[in-house]
């Protein structure tokens, strides 16, 4: 009826109010005044015997209200009652619910704090809830009851409602380690000293002085003629701080001598003292005892080629080792060996080719010239600590095209200057002189073998050279020496003739090895071939004095410097010969197998000028010393 | 008075020529060596009235260059006995109439 327009709709018995009315607003208040609670009541006072109205209501209106038989569980009938379920329980889990029901009661009777009006509505939602836990309860009631009857009426734990289990692990922990460690103590050195003002002044003076002869010695040339200064100081060295094996060097060189001495005391001893009295038994023979024997690693593969004795030093020698065989040439070595100290060199040089021959400068007892097999020659200076030689001829120098065979020193000239002499198989001698650090040459004379001129190309006439194989000079008479060659000859000669010999020996059938001037008797020499025979000449008688057929090559003989008429000769066999003319022109005094090994040739010999001893040497590079019995080595009256 | 002249002269002469630094003994490494003399000299003569000073001022110096711990004297006239570490010790003379000893012992 004309309601299109509104949305909501009308019931029948509403109130039809105009808009105004509609929008009136009422207020209302809401107070907790029960609004059916009459507010009239009178009651009869008998006190004061008249009616009078009640001013304070009761205000609560009860809604529902539920009459329970809750007992509460400490009370005696609770207590009671809780026992008969525990044992009802036992036998008939059926009654679970009456207990649960039972027990949510008994739980229940502690709420009962909760205010009945309101909170019954929600005890019951609690009592469901608290039935689902009772459940659980009950169920942990269960087995706290199950095992309580066990300690039989033990007094009940409340069980937990949440099944709490202890557990508690201990982990294992790494059990302590001492560790230590200490350090080495730094090494530490005591010094002391003690400085006074003139100790000052004296190092400064010192040092001022040793400051004005090093400038010194820069202005003059470095090869000054030293003689004063012995060549055998090693440690010609600054003492260095840093370096303790330098510092030692000299304590060193005394222990191995000292060490030395005693592992060869026997043969030391030998050598001074002993003196072989079978001697006296023997006739005339003599014997060689054996003493030191010196080798070296490093020259087991070469032959000893030279030996030469200083003459300053008397148990220093020089040994020269190379090949003699023309095929296996290799590197060559000069060792200088003492007697002191068998067992290793003092000195050690090494060349690129065979050493040949070596000799002592007598005046200069430092200096030692070397004939190499490539034709070279050198000189090595022993004060100083190099290894290789002061100077060096060279292809520009004037060197020998074949082998030096020997080579000599002679005395100083009228200049000062030291000059030797060289024999090689090119047929020249040579004489090289040192005139300021230099080699000089000069051809002293060149050794034509006679007869042998041939026609070469262009009508040239040439002159064949002999092979000088060794010489020796006159010990008197200056200018006199002689020359053997490589075809047996043995030509006297003067150094102021070049082109002419004084005279002709037709004196070995093969290369003359060694030729020898005695060194008392002037007018003899000895020589020695590869023919195996020793002849003993007069210079100026044309055939031999004396011949000995020794059935072997022999390789080297040599004057004895005690006696005019004794002389040793070795062979290839291993064999050396001692002879004394004076007691027996045609024999040897003593013939004695020297070399161990058969193999093993001997290739020189040279006596000792002071000791009684001679040194032999060998193709494998060792040197074996052996000392005269007394037998060889007498004196002539 | 001549004489007394010349003689001071001279005095003066050695003086002025004894004055380089002299190494009577050492152990150290060259390296080492070189700069610790070179050290001493600057302080000498940075010092020249007072050792003490110059002995500070080298004995801090080689603490800081070569570690710890270093001892210096400095004198005209003293002796002397120690212990020292190995390849750190310098014994030299200087101008004339100084003597400075320097080692390392910890």
């Amino acid at each position: 009826d004309g309601s299109t327009g509104r949305a909501f709709a009308r019931s029948p018995d509403q109130l039809e109010l105009t808009e105004a009315e509609l929008k009136q607003e009422f207020t209302r208040t809401l107070t907790a005044d029960n609004p059916c609670a009459p507010r009239n009541i009178v009651r009869y006072s008998f006190k004061e015997r008249e009616y009078k109205l009640v001013d304070c209501l009761d205000q609560t209106a009860i809604h529902f209200s539920l009459n329970g038989n809750m007992i509460p569980k400490d009370s005696d009938e609770g207590r009671r009652q809780s026992i008969r379920s525990s044992t009802e329980e036992e036998k008939a889990p059926v009654e679970t619910s009456a207990v649960t029901s039972e027990e949510a009661e008994i739980e229940d009777a502690e709420h009962t704090g909760d205010t009945e009006a309101t909170g019954e509505g929600e005890a019951e939602g609690e009592a469901a809830g608290k039935a689902a836990e009772g459940a659980q309860a009950a169920e942990a009631a269960e087995v706290a009851e199950t095992e309580e009857p066990h300690p039989p009426k033990a007094p009940k734990k409340l069980a937990n409602q949440f099944n709490f289990i202890e557990r508690a692990t201990a982990t294992r922990h790494n059990p302590p380690r001492e560790k230590e460690c200490q350090l080495e103590p730094i090494p530490s050195m005591i010094f002391s000293a003690n400085v006074t003002q003139w100790d000052i002044y004296d190092a400064y003076v010192e040092e001022l002085e040793k400051i004005e002869k090093s400038k010194e010695k820069e202005k003059s040339k470095p090869q000054a003629v030293k003689t004063e200064e012995k060549k055998r100081v090693l440690s010609h060295v600054e003492v260095q701080y840093g370096d303790s094996i330098t510092k030692i060097s000299k304590a060193a060189k005394i222990a191995e001598r000292m060490v030395n001495l005693n592992t060869f005391d026997d043969i030391a001893q030998d050598f001074k003292y002993f003196e072989d009295a079978s001697d006296e038994f023997r006739g005339q023979q003599g014997t060689l005892l054996p003493l030191w024997k010196f080798q070296y690693d490093k020259t087991k593969k070469l032959a000893v080629t030279a030996i030469s004795w200083n003459p300053k030093y008397t148990d220093l020698f020089a040994v020269g080792y190379g090949s003699y065989d023309f095929m296996k040439q290799g590197q060559g070595m000069v060792l200088l060996y003492t007697l002191k100290n068998p067992t290793f060199p003092e000195y050690v040089f090494c060349s690129e080719s065979g050493v040949m021959c070596l000799d002592f400068n007598s005046e200069h007892p430092h200096l030692m010239a070397v004939g190499f097999y490539d034709g070279n020659v050198a000189i090595y200076n022993l004060r100083k600590a190099t290894s290789q030689p002061s100077y060096k001829s060279s292809a520009k120098s004037g060197r020998h095209t074949e082998p030096v065979w020997q080579v000599k020193w002679q005395k100083d000239d009228m200049d000062n200057n030291s000059n030797f002499f060289s024999v090689s198989s090119d047929g020249r001698i040579v004489s090289w002189t040192l005139v300021k650090n230099e080699l000089v040459h000069m051809d002293v004379i060149k050794l034509s073998a006679e007869g042998t001129t041939m026609q070469g190309p262009e009508g040239l006439q040439l002159q064949t050279l002999g092979c000088g194989t060794s010489f020796d000079f006159h010990k008197k008479i200056d200018y006199l020496f002689l020359v053997g060659t490589e075809d047996g000859k043995i030509y006297k000669c003067s150094k102021c003739y070049s082109s002419q010999f004084l005279d002709v020996f037709e004196a070995h059938d093969m290369a003359v090895d060694t030729i020898s001037w005695n060194p008392y008797h002037l007018k003899v020499f000895i020589s020695c071939s590869s023919d195996w025979t020793v002849k003993i000449w007069d210079h100026t008688i044309k055939t031999p004095m004396f011949v000995y057929d020794l059935s072997c090559a022999v390789g080297d003989v040599a004057w004895s410097p005690y006696s005019s008429t004794v002389f040793a000769a070795v062979t290839t066999d291993g064999k050396a010969h001692v002879f004394d003319l004076n007691i027996n022109k045609y024999e040897a005094l003593c013939t004695q197998l020297v070399v161990t090994s058969k193999k093993n040739k001997i290739t020189h010999v040279q006596f000792n000028p002071v000791h009684p001893i001679i040194v032999v040497g060998d193709e494998r590079g060792h040197i074996i010393s052996l000392k005269l019995s007394p037998n060889l080595r007498k004196m002539p009256k | 008075m001549e004489d007394t002249e010349e003689e001071k002269k001279d005095e003066a002469d050695y003086k002025r020529l004894h004055s380089f630094p002299l190494i009577r003994h050492s152990d150290m490494p060259e390296e080492m060596r070189i700069e610790a003399m070179e050290l001493c000299v600057t302080a000498c003569e940075k010092y020249a009235t007072n050792n003490e000073s110059a002995a500070k001022m080298i004995k801090e110096t080689m603490d800081k260059k070569f570690g710890s711990s270093w001892h210096v004297v400095i004198g005209e006239g003293f002796g002397f006995e120690i212990t020292h570490e190995v390849k750190n010790l310098l014994y030299m003379f200087f101008g004339g109439s100084l003597a400075v000893c320097v080692w390392k012992c910890s």
